[in-house]
């Protein structure tokens, strides 16, 4: 190779290719000042674009990890503004948290948060140029309609274009925001219709969306090599060799943020490809300051698990009434142990970020479902002020929570810094993006209940392992008590032990409640059975009435009618009773009902065991109460469709991170599986249940029911409890 | 210096020709469409056209690609107008977007071999991986597809917002001529 990579690749588009080849900055020219400078339209607040020609633009101001939500808050904001789909075009903002408000993709917090906001910014802006038209033709303001981008005047017949009152209406004082009235819902005509994601017409062009895309010129490429071991620090290197490799401009230590400030825990090899960043990386010797973290491994956690639940639980969660005495009075108890794994989040898009640090300002390429938390970081990190860190917000290909985290951008800080004046992306190997994860925490219960003569739960008592310090859990290791149905049920006691550990931990898609939902509805199963009913009856008899049930912390308030509504839906939609399958053939059904994130959802799942343990998911039926409005619907079919497939892949193929010597072994697909077409659910049947509250997210709520829908389904056909995931059958180990 | 033929251009690498052709793509041509996903051959997300057949960018050298025809995502049609990349839009089959060119090219391959793939073909031809489940959709999509292939069926593709739908219809032949009346707005104002 001759030269520099920046000549190969002048020279190399000397020759123009199809598509792609033209750097196409304006992907990231965001609705911003920036942009607004440089177009002829104008800003009728931070959302709203008019351009001359009439045509509207949309901000997006909430990161894109496949939810939808680029497509469903602009939707909201042009029901409002009278517009028509049609002439809208959608671009990402910035992040700027105190021009847009809150930006976060996490705990399906998009829609309740801006279901107002958003609807409010469109008719903020309707009502300035309907005010617009108004004083322009000496009208009523209450005479005028409006719609397509257009006022009229029925009386005179006369209309005006949005963007011919534009020029007005931007003089006129925004209304309060909390004030300006918004459309009933009869008078809908976007929000309830299926609107195609904005960017997909893109994504099949290939065009370059996505964080990993981002290509600027004079950019050099990072690898990144952590100390596999957590919280390990580099004791020496030598990097002579790395360095010799042709293309290496600099190996330069950092700090993944695992380690206090000030420490460096990670080498980053920088070059004028990746490609040679790794090829250098491969010559690096590093060794590590682990100290006793090698202590920590899988096999110690069972163990260590194992003795704790043979003692007293160190914390208390919930008490209330007398367990022990229910228990001891009771018809008959049950007791069972359930565990899960520490999981993954294995986005297909790694994690990447690209930083540019020039004169005291860095400019970031990330793709986070949390920017803002990130720019904290960054700028603690760095000692730069928050305002002098700008956060172009990129497509992301895939979050389920592993994006929440911003370790990666802290990182490409880091490294930006290091090469000041060149752009640099950094992008973490398969291996890299497995090893160094904020991982779902492992678990274990031991759950014992207490049922009296007719059946009812009269007592339920939880000892909890997981793990932790000082009493206290690490993120997202919570039991809630409100775990359902503990809010309910007189006489309950929670108690937890938390182990120690050196994995992060984070939020994975339902955070607790993927985990959760697989005890509690695979116990209550076992209750039900015990009880000589089938679960969806048992479940219906533990909420009783309708009623709201106290509000507890933080916790979202429970609805016993909603959640009654749900269960009789499935249970109408899937024909629960006359078409059970019996066992035979290996044929079983099972249910599972789960509320989190304000979402209430039930499943009924199909399974077909064959003798060799295979299981197939035949069929799954979805009912589900997110409020009054399903905003998108074809969106929403599709999130409940992948958080379904997300759990079966969660319970059924082997998934799990095993960590020995203080590191995490898992390194690809093949020891980490995902859930492949042949191996998914060709019929995911969804429904909703509308009721009169505003409407809730959808990102997380349908996952957790589906875990214990099919290990209930599984023991309906073979007479086999699931009690720990991954799930093992005879002679499946897949 | 390795010499191929990519998305019908005649082209010469100026890098080792050891490097995986995914990053020549990606970091020298800026051809970005092809994905990184695993570097191993397991996901599919950087599947291109070699000489006609789909393989793994990741797996091959660019001294393997010598003399060879290389099509990409972004050279499978001028207009996103392959019926297979028509048919993922139309069907929606398509979250996060990350795995989906490499799925339009395993799928593109397969139609161009077998225009009327069973359900069991499908699978079998495209084995790549969807982290965020589009798998229901993903059959329907391939088929509806093979389907336009053998002009069995038409796509009416709506046209992203912004477009008008008379602007869509010269840009991409593959749109259905427009026979309704317009709801896009004239271009010039018409305040009366």
């Amino acid at each position: 190779m001759s030269g520099s990579l920046e000549i190969s690749r002048r020279s190399f588009l000397s020759v123009s290719l199809v598509g792609g080849a033209v750097l196409s900055f304006g992907a990231w020219l965001a609705l911003s000042d920036e942009a607004e400078a440089g177009s002829s339209g104008a800003m009728l607040n931070a959302f709203i674009r008019i351009n001359p020609d009439n045509s509207v633009v949309i901000g997006a101001k909430n990161p894109e990890i496949g939810q939808g939500v680029k497509t469903m808050l602009p939707m909201l904001i042009a029901e409002e503004l009278d517009v028509d789909w049609e002439q809208v075009r959608i671009e990402q903002t910035l992040a700027n948290e105190q021009k847009y408000g809150r930006q976060s993709a996490g705990g399906s917090r998009s829609t309740p948060v801006n279901w107002l906001p958003m609807r409010q910014a469109g008719a903020a802006a309707r009502s300035m140029l309907v005010m617009a038209a108004a004083t322009k033709w000496g009208v009523a303001f209450e005479t005028l309609t409006a719609g397509s981008g257009m006022v009229r005047h029925a009386a005179s017949g006369r209309t005006a274009t949005y963007a011919s009152l534009t020029e007005a209406a931007v003089k006129i004082a925004p209304p309060a925001l909390d004030a300006v009235p918004l459309k009933p819902d009869s008078a809908f005509r976007i929000i309830g219709t299926s609107r195609r994601g904005v960017d997909t017409p893109a994504i099949v062009r290939g065009q370059p969306l996505f964080g990993i895309d981002t290509e600027l010129p004079g950019m050099v490429y990072a690898a990144l090599e952590a100390c596999p071991v957590f919280q390990g620090t580099i004791a020496a290197v030598d990097d002579q060799a790395a360095k010799a490799v042709k293309g290496v401009l600099a190996v330069v230590p950092i700090n993944t943020g695992l380690v206090p400030k000030g420490s460096f825990d990670a080498l980053a090899i920088i070059a004028d490809s990746w490609w040679t960043a790794q090829q250098a990386r491969s010559r690096l010797k590093v060794d590590w300051d682990t100290g006793t973290l090698t202590q920590f491994s899988t096999e110690a956690y069972a163990e260590q698990a194992d003795t704790a639940l043979a003692q007293a639980p160190e914390a208390e969660i919930l008490s209330k009434g007398d367990v022990e005495g229910q228990l001891s009075g009771a018809a008959r108890t049950v007791t069972a142990r359930y565990d899960y794994p520490f999981l993954g989040h294995c986005t297909l898009e790694p994690q990447n970020c690209t930083g540019l640090y020039e004169d005291g300002q860095l400019t970031l390429w990330a793709p986070s479902q949390s920017p803002e938390r990130g720019r904290q970081e960054v700028a603690a990190m760095l000692d730069l002020a928050p305002d002098a860190i700008k956060i172009h917000m990129t497509r992301i290909g895939g979050g389920f929570g592993r994006r929440l985290m911003n370790d990666y951008m802290v990182q490409a800080a880091q490294i930006a810094r290091a090469v000041p004046g060149k752009p640099v992306k950094l992008i973490y190997t398969r291996g890299d993006d497995m090893r160094h994860d904020y991982y779902r925490p492992g678990g274990w219960h031991e759950l014992t209940a207490g049922l009296d003569n007719e059946g009812r739960l009269v007592a339920l008592k939880d000892h909890f392992v997981s793990f932790g310090a000082d009493g206290e859990p690490v993120r997202a290791a919570e039991l809630e008590e409100t775990e359902f149905p503990a809010q309910i049920v007189s006489d309950v006691h929670f108690g937890a032990t938390y182990l120690p550990t050196n994995l992060p931990t984070g939020w994975l898609r339902a955070p607790t409640s993927n985990a959760m939902g697989f005890v509690f509805q695979s116990f209550l199963d076992e209750l039900a059975e015990a009880a000589g009913v089938d679960l969806p009856t048992f479940v219906l008899r533990i909420l009783g009435e309708d009623r709201l049930l106290p509000k507890v912390g933080r916790a979202n308030q429970f609805n016993t009618g909603r959640a009654r509504k749900v269960i009789e839906e499935v249970c109408t939609f899937a024909n629960w009773d006359a078409k059970r399958p019996s066992g035979a053939g290996g044929r079983g059904r099972g249910f599972g009902f789960y509320f989190s994130h304000a979402g209430y959802f039930a499943e009924i799942l199909d399974a077909t065991v064959s003798e060799g343990g295979t299981v197939k998911v035949d069929k799954i039926w979805v009912a589900g109460d997110i409020g009054s409005h399903v905003i998108n619907p074809v969106n929403a079919l599709h999130q409940v469709q992948g958080a379904a497939i997300e759990g079966l892949a969660q319970a059924m193929i082997g998934q799990k991170v095993d960590q020995v010597d203080g590191a995490i072994v898992q390194e690809n697909f093949d020891s980490f599986p995902l859930l492949r077409i042949e191996a998914a659910p060709q019929d995911v049947a969804v429904t909703f249940v509308t009721s009169p509250f505003p409407p809730t997210g959808l990102g997380e709520p349908a996952l957790p029911p589906v875990i214990p829908a099919l290990a209930n389904a599984i023991y309906a056909a073979t007479g086999k409890r699931i009690r720990s995931l991954p799930m093992q059958l005879q002679g499946q180990t897949a | 210096m390795p010499r191929l033929t990519v998305n019908e251009r005649p082209v010469e690498f100026d890098m080792d020709p050891q490097t995986p052709l995914l990053w020549a793509l990606r970091d020298a041509a800026n051809l970005t469409g092809t994905k990184y996903g695993c570097g191993v051959g397991d996901c599919g997300a950087c599947m291109v056209m070699v000489d006609g057949t789909a393989l793994r960018s990741c797996l091959i050298t660019l001294a393997e690609c010598e003399g060879r025809l290389v099509i990409t995502i972004e050279g499978l049609s001028r207009d996103r107008s392959h019926p297979v990349q028509q048919a993922m839009v139309a069907e929606q089959a398509i979250q996060c977007g990350f795995c989906t060119p490499g799925i339009v090219m395993s799928g593109a391959a397969l139609l161009s071999r077998n225009a009327n793939p069973s359900e069991a073909e499908i699978k079998e031809a495209i084995p790549n991986l969807c982290r965020c489940g589009v798998y229901p959709r993903l059959v329907r999509a391939i088929q509806r597809a093979g389907a336009v292939r053998r002009r069995e069926d038409t796509i009416s593709a709506a046209p992203p917002p912004g477009i008008t739908r008379e602007d869509a219809a010269k840009a991409v032949p593959a749109l259905a001529p427009v026979t309704e009346p317009s709801t896009a707005p004239s271009p010039t104002p018409t305040d009366q």
